[in-house]
């Protein structure tokens, strides 16, 4: 009401679309609910009291049919992996992807003779934030998140959602060169 | 009374002559090897004779000896009633090994002689449910023979990791990043 009130009677407010729209994208993430290993332990860390992720407007759901957000949380098996890629299919535009741990990056501890892991998520769904760690700590699973929420301002009403992702890599500093496995 | 060993494999002898191939009884955990055409027999007489009472089935696995060329299947056996402990090891042919099931005696060997033909190919006769358990149902091999094949890939998703960047540096790839460049 201060706002309205600062521009007078005229009872507008000037701004542009894709920013009221990527606010509103932003500020109401719901993940869907996807632990698969330990990183899950974290996960639900950073749902809880202490770090409290409904600040920043996260609320978990159970279908991918109500979700905005997959929070690829643990090692992702090749028979999983097929159910991941579904439940992605079956979310609803506009829909992003967080990849949290190592597994999930790339496979991590099982890179080299994990015959049932798969080297990294991104081979099977599009990812927009890289959370490293084994497993990360809730403050950089709540940095990842807004990191993506970074990701969804840049972004315009314009754009294709399916194309156009420069995935962020959480922790490395901008300008460094990220080189895929 | 808990008995030790030497004792069960002298009850064992007595009621099934020349049925026990080996033993080694110095080890941690003091072991019979046992002529598969045995196994049922001697299965339920550990289990049922009042003084043997092996009621727990803890462990079966399977072990594959390249260089042996054999499968040897290994029954880590309890009895809670009279606190004491037996190994048993039976010795297949690493090509088609073929086992009889125990799972009517110790319930516990549904799931591990499942896990056991999942990772070593071991076919276990007469099992009420003789699939996958881990692995994919249209998986390519049993992972932990030591001379399985590594697939390229799985339904498109690839399955051998990819070069690491030290290597990728020592072919003369430029990277940009780190100790490598």
């Amino acid at each position: 009401m201060d706002l309205i009130k600062a521009v007078g009677n005229q009872q507008f407010i000037l701004t542009r679309v894709d920013a009221v729209v990527n606010w509103a994208r932003q500020s109401a993430l719901w993940p869907m609910v996807f632990g698969l290993a330990c990183c899950a332990i974290e996960m639900m860390a950073t749902g809880a009291s202490r770090f409290d992720w409904d600040r920043l407007g996260l609320i978990p759901r159970a279908t991918p049919r109500q979700s905005d957000l997959m929070i690829v949380a643990g090692t992702v098996t090749h028979k999983m992996a097929i159910r991941v890629k579904r439940l992605y299919e079956q979310m609803s535009e506009p829909k992003y992807v967080i990849s949290m741990g190592s597994c999930a990056n790339n496979g991590g501890p099982y890179w080299q003779h994990g015959y049932h892991v798969v080297k990294g998520v991104d081979q099977v769904i599009p990812v927009d934030v890289y959370v490293p760690g084994c497993p990360p700590r809730p403050e950089a699973l709540l940095y990842g998140i807004m990191a993506l929420q970074d990701v969804i301002r840049e972004r315009s009403l314009l754009d294709d959602p399916r194309e156009d992702r420069t995935p962020r890599h959480v922790g490395v500093p901008s300008g460094t060169k990220v080189v895929s496995a | 009374m808990s008995l030790k060993a030497a004792d069960i494999q002298a009850r064992l002898e007595a009621k099934f002559p020349g049925k026990i191939v080996a033993a080694k009884l110095d080890a941690i955990d003091p072991f019979l090897v046992v002529d598969q055409s045995a196994l049922l027999d001697m299965g339920r007489t550990l289990r049922d004779e009042p003084e043997l009472a092996f009621d727990t089935l803890h462990c079966l696995s399977a072990v594959d000896y390249l260089k042996e060329d054999r499968i040897e299947i290994v029954y880590h056996l309890s009895s809670l009633k009279h606190r004491h402990w037996i190994v048993l090891k039976v010795f297949l042919p690493r090509v088609d090994p073929k086992i009889p099931s125990v799972e009517k005696i110790w319930p516990t060997a549904n799931w591990h002689e499942r896990e056991a033909y999942d990772l070593f190919g071991v076919t276990f006769v007469a099992h009420s449910d003789p699939r996958r358990i881990f692995l994919p149902e249209d998986w390519a091999g049993h992972p932990l023979r030591k001379d399985w094949v590594w697939p390229e890939e799985w339904h498109g998703i690839a399955v051998k990791p990819g070069k690491q960047f030290a290597q990728r540096a020592s072919e003369g790839e430029s990277l940009g990043i780190g100790p490598f460049d």
